[in-house]
């Protein structure tokens, strides 16, 4: 599904990412872990296409395609999801507007009818009771007033009502309680389908207890230093980045 | 035919007579004197007709008719004693008429930095001032600041080395005489990178009638940080005409406290230009005012490079018949992208006969700003006032202490500790009428 | 002096006696501007001998006066007397016979605010007879207003049916001396609309110039006049979304309200006059006076104004606060795009005790747009308890343009509460990015956020209203985004 060779990015000029390769099928989650500053969040912001990333060698595909001379929205309508850190707020600008403006885009993109707004209002009360939301909580501004864990819920209801083809998750988990974050884990886990692909970074393997993933990578200044499965991130956690490091170093 | 034209004509003859005492013998500051000089005849001065002078009526003003006088009456060291602020230990210069006083002022600077009289500098140094003086003023400026310039016998000059730091404040006097149109002239040129605090304090004996018509001039280069102090506590009947004229370069840092208790009509132009990247100002500002005291501030902060910085906090009490007047531009410039500005004006009405006029502008000429500015009028909160007498406060000293604690915001700004006290005091005394400071110590 | 001036007058009065039978005749007065005009424009209306004085008194106050120079807004010297200050309506051989003889661009914009056909043919001047349904609605409508004894109709049929009324209340919040494009518009005002709401009456639909079928253009100087009695609730909307054809440059209208006590007036306004094209040659100069006066204890009046139309736009919808307890209200949305310059705001005079207002002003300046909000928010003596809240924020669009903010805040009352908030800022890339990455276009994106911003604005507006102002916000804004 998702094929990164070599992926060189800088930003300003600096060097961020120095050579990433990663293979993402379907049906398949990947956690991307490491140390603050390696990189990790450019990584998902360039693969949804934020401008500001200077590409400064390798290649991307994605579902075949070239994903790096697509524009953001086109990857979106294409199936790209991010669930973002920091979701920003956007006053005067109602959650279920936007829902039904992006889900209509995607669908317009793909072909398909746009929903009425019974067929539309039916799905997102579906989806609210997955992340146990209100429906009020729809009439509200994006994220404009959210706590940090209403945010990252209005990020998975999202995810759920856009059914993304491949997710990516950037910090999910920060910020959350436990009830938050195993709501954020489910709404995630239902999204599981052998068609689907998850892309999950995170600084701490908390949230991989509620998420099983099939590959754990470890980012460490711009490069993936080591791989394995769930495993790897048990050892990340009792041991902390310091091994990995100068295994990369060594 | 009108009073305002015959004022110019006196003005102008009074700047002929004093010509034989003008320092400054240099052609450079003979073309400065005389362009000044055309531009008081050429425009005039303002009238309410004027956007810039809309609330400020100078009628009064032009009608006495003060001009400038050579010998000053004798000001005694026991006099400046009450003026100053109890434990500031500064450089003190002090002038009367407009003239240094060299017997009431203390040892000049060490080191290569300056701190004396600006008429001796223009003879001792003057290709040191030429590139600053008059040039940091903008051309098309009011007549009272071009009258300034082109009949300023003394005033004080103020040169900081690059690097340099001095320890105590410079501290400038101004002291008014009756009857008399006084006009200092204030030059600081801080070189790259050194830091000083000045602080000019305008004062007059009370009860006296006179004409304050100052200018300053301050320069910062690359990276210099001034902290200035503009304490004015004029006469009752005094009038008060001062100009700030501020640029600062690359990551300079500029500060102003501009205190208004005095004066009976008194009119501050500051203006900061922000000329290179990275520059900063704040201007904090407070003005008290009754009986029929008329205090118009007019600030404006231009944002001519990208990156700069402002901070704006004004602060008005009102009391009696008096009448303020607050006007802040901040213009932001077609280049000046990543400009963050910011600027409140607060006002309180104390009594049914007072009044603010108050005009917060924003001129935005780029697209990549943060900016914004905020101003209101009205009374003590009465959350405030009631949670006091909930705590056993009457209701009267409750209002006092919320009156000197609005005003107290802006005092809690000033970095020197003696004068804020000072200020502190005397504020306390005004707003609290001799009542209440035995509240205010059991709070 | 005065002696000199009154000659002046005479002269002129008795030239006009003598030259105005002749024009009357006439199809179209001929260009220019002198008291033969303006006798032979009131003539041809047949209006009472009050008005023509009012116009005369106007017109020579007028000849006092120096045209306005605003430091924000530039255009060429207007030439008054180049302007035909009356001319019979267009008949029908000389308009388009049919949509296909319409300037395709403008029936792109239509197709894009989704107006319906019928209306697109109206809206573009092309000749039909009976027009669209609405006639026999309109008819119903009048019925039913005449039935609550409103009155609904043109400013010239008022003026002939209601004299009484219509010199009551004329120039009472206007006066004619009021500024150069209120005096002009005094003078030589063509026709507009007349609305009164007598006591107590609380009017059942939201009156509409729209709805005013078929009524022939009223043209460049347009008067609208509009009473609300005591306890009486009016609302009334004035323009509409879609671009209107129209071959005059100057505008200056004069909008008067007054709301008596416990009366309520809510006024909305969309412009979308013709702006220019992208290099901002050729639109509509809009230089109006709108003023309303609660002049009853807790009258309320209501102005929202969504303004995307017209080269350069110079309006402030004032509230005079008379009644003690009364209320004035502004919302605004201006929008200037390619090198459209908008200076408008409002003025809120409290006099009365108790008195509030509130403000709110969203700019949006995109291109080489210039928008300037300029508002005074004035508290006199008598004004016990006065509240004014005033938000004003702008929303920069591209580095060429440009957002000022010129309040006014001056207060005599020391009980007054007084707040103003402004904020300006760059249209915020994250909001843009966060809404592409759910799959919206960038112009999309881009309509989201400004349309939320404005949200407040159009919150005030009757719902069908609203949503055609967000479709027209869009539209507005398309090649403003790269």
């Amino acid at each position: 599904m998702l094929s990164i060779k070599n992926l060189h990015v800088s930003v300003e000029g600096k060097s961020i990412l120095k050579g990433i390769n990663l293979e993402v099928k379907a049906g398949e989650v990947h956690a991307i872990m490491g140390p603050n500053g390696s990189g990790k969040s450019t990584l998902v912001h360039v693969l949804a296409g934020r401008e500001g990333y200077d590409v400064t060698a390798g290649a991307v595909t994605y579902l075949g395609k070239d994903l790096l001379a697509l524009r953001a929205e086109e990857r979106a309508r294409e199936g790209i999801f991010l669930g973002f850190q920091y979701p920003v707020e956007i006053p005067g600008v109602s959650n279920i507007y936007l829902l039904k403006a992006a889900l209509n885009a995607i669908r317009k993109h793909r072909g398909e009818e746009e929903l009425d707004a019974i067929d539309f209002l039916a799905r997102v009360r579906e989806k609210l009771k997955l992340v146990e939301m209100k429906e009020d909580f729809m009439y509200r501004s994006v994220n404009e007033g959210f706590s940090g864990g209403e945010r990252k819920r209005n990020e998975i209801l999202q995810m759920a009502v856009l059914e993304p083809r491949l997710a990516l998750l950037d910090e999910t988990d920060s910020g959350l309680d436990i009830d938050a974050l195993k709501i954020v884990a489910n709404g995630v886990n239902a999204l599981r389908t052998p068609e689907r692909a998850v892309v999950l970074v995170t600084h701490y393997q908390r949230l991989l207890n509620y998420i099983v993933p099939d590959y754990v990578h470890v980012l460490v200044q711009g490069r993936i230093v080591k791989s394995g499965d769930k495993s790897l991130a048990h050892e990340l956690e009792r041991r902390g980045y310091g091994w990995v490091e100068a295994e990369a170093r060594a | 035919m009108n009073g305002e034209v015959d004022t110019r004509g006196d003005y102008l003859q009074a700047i002929r007579t004093l010509e034989h005492e003008l320092p400054g013998r240099n052609s450079w500051m003979k073309d400065l004197r005389a362009a000044a000089a055309a531009r008081v005849e050429a425009v005039g001065f303002p009238t309410v007709r004027d956007e810039a002078w809309k609330y400020t009526n100078l009628a009064a003003l032009m009608r006495q008719r003060f001009l400038p006088i050579a010998s000053a009456p004798s000001f005694a060291n026991e006099q400046l004693e009450r003026l100053l602020p109890d434990g500031l230990d500064t450089y003190r210069l002090v002038f009367v008429n407009g003239r240094l006083r060299a017997d009431l002022s203390s040892p000049t600077l060490g080191n290569g930095e300056v701190a004396s009289s600006l008429a001796q500098q223009l003879r001792d140094h003057p290709g040191a001032l030429e590139p600053h003086l008059g040039r940091v003023l903008p051309d098309a400026i009011h007549s009272f600041a071009a009258l300034n310039t082109a009949s300023f016998v003394d005033g004080a000059c103020v040169r900081l080395r690059a690097g340099a730091t001095l320890e105590r404040p410079i501290h400038l006097i101004y002291v008014g005489v009756p009857e008399a149109l006084v006009q200092p002239r204030t030059l600081i040129i801080a070189q790259a990178g050194s830091r000083a605090t000045i602080v000019e304090q305008y004062v007059g004996a009370d009860g006296d009638r006179y004409f304050t018509n100052a200018v300053t001039e301050v320069v910062l280069e690359q990276g210099a940080s001034i902290e200035h102090y503009r304490l004015q506590q004029e006469s009752g009947r005094g009038f008060h005409i001062g100009g700030l004229y501020v640029r600062g370069e690359a990551q300079s840092s500029f500060t102003s406290h501009a205190i208004d208790l005095g004066g009976l009509l008194v009119r501050n132009d500051l203006q900061v230009a922000l000329n290179a990247v990275g520059a900063v100002c704040t201007l904090n500002g407070l003005y008290v005012a009754d009986g029929r005291q008329h205090i118009d501030n007019h600030t404006c902060i231009d944002h001519a490079k990208p990156g700069c910085t402002s901070r704006e906090f004004y602060k008005g009490v009102l009391d009696g018949r008096a009448r303020a007047v607050f006007s802040g531009r901040v213009v932001v410039q077609p280049d000046a992208q990543r400009t963050d500005a910011e600027q409140v004006n607060n006002n309180l009405l104390l009594s049914e006969d007072a009044e603010i006029d108050t005009k917060p502008e924003l001129e935005i000429y780029a697209d990549d700003v943060k900016c914004s500015h905020g101003a209101t009028v009205g009374q003590l909160d009465l959350d405030q006032l009631f949670y006091l007498r909930a705590r056993g406060v009457d209701d009267a000293a409750a209002r006092d202490l919320l009156t000197f604690a609005f005003a107290n915001e802006i005092l809690q700004r000033l970095r020197l500790a003696p004068l804020r006290a000072t200020l502190e005091r005397l504020l306390t005394t005004r707003l609290l009428q001799g009542r209440g400071i035995r509240e205010l110590e059991l709070l | 002096m005065a002696t000199s001036n009154r000659e002046v007058e005479e002269l002129i009065g008795r030239q006009y006696r003598h030259g105005f039978t002749t024009l009357v005749e006439a199809d179209s007065l001929p260009p220019g501007l002198n008291e033969d005009i303006i006798g032979a424009l009131s003539a041809k209306k047949q209006e009472p001998a009050f008005m023509l004085e009012w116009r005369l008194k106007a017109y020579r106050h007028w000849l006092t006066m120096k045209e306005p120079k605003w430091a924000h807004v530039h255009y060429p010297p207007v030439d008054f007397q180049s302007i035909i200050y009356y001319s019979a309506p267009k008949s029908q051989k000389d308009r388009p016979k049919s949509l296909d003889e319409v300037d395709p661009k403008l029936l792109e914009t239509y197709e894009k605010l989704g107006i319906p056909l019928k209306e697109r043919e109206l809206l573009a001047g092309v000749a039909v007879d009976a027009v669209f349904d609405s006639v026999s609605v309109a008819t119903t409508f009048k019925d039913k207003l005449a039935e609550l004894g409103i009155i609904f109709c043109s400013f010239s049929e008022a003026v002939q049916k209601y004299p009484d009324l219509v010199q009551k209340y004329l120039g009472s919040v206007v006066p004619y001396t009021d500024n150069f494009y209120a005096s002009l518009n005094s003078a030589v005002f063509s026709d507009g609309s007349f609305v009164y709401v007598p006591k107590g009456v609380r009017c059942p639909m939201e009156l509409s110039t729209y709805f005013r079928i078929n009524a022939s253009k009223t043209g460049q100087f347009e008067r609208t006049l509009i009473v609300a009695d005591e306890g009486a609730y009016v609302r009334y909307l004035e323009g509409c979304t879609a671009p209107m054809r129209d071959e005059n440059q100057l505008h200056a209208a004069v909008v008067e309200l007054v709301a008596m006590k416990d009366a309520q007036i809510k006024y909305s306004t969309v412009q979308n006059w013709y702006p220019g094209d992208e290099q901002g040659r050729g639109g509509i100069y809009n230089f109006v006076t709108k003023r309303g006066a609660c002049r009853g204890d807790s009258a309320r009046i209501s102005w929202t104004q969504i303004e995307t139309g017209s080269a350069i736009t110079w309006k402030y919808p004032s509230v005079i606060l008379e009644g003690d307890n009364s209320v004035g209200e502004f919302y605004s949305v201006a929008l200037t795009n390619n090198y459209q310059q908008a200076d408008t705001g409002t003025k809120m005079i409290h006099i009365g005790k108790n008195t509030r207002s509130t403000i709110v002003s969203k700019g949006i300046a995109a291109g080489h747009g210039q928008n300037a909000y300029r508002g005074l928010v004035k508290v006199l003596k008598g004004a016990r308890d006065a509240r004014n809240y005033t938000q004003c924020d702008s929303l920069l669009m591209g580095d060429k343009c440009g957002a000022h903010t010129f309040p006014y805040i001056e207060v005599k009352n020391p009980t007054a509460k007084v707040e103003h908030e402004a904020t300006t800022s760059k249209i915020s890339e994250d909001q843009l990015y966060y809404l592409r990455q759910r799959g919206l276009s960038a112009e999309d994106a881009v309509s989201m956020v400004v349309n939320g911003f404005c949200k407040e604005v159009f919150k005030e507006l009757p719902m069908e209203f609203a949503v055609e102002a967000q479709k027209l916000i869009g539209v507005s804004l398309e090649g403003a985004v790269g």
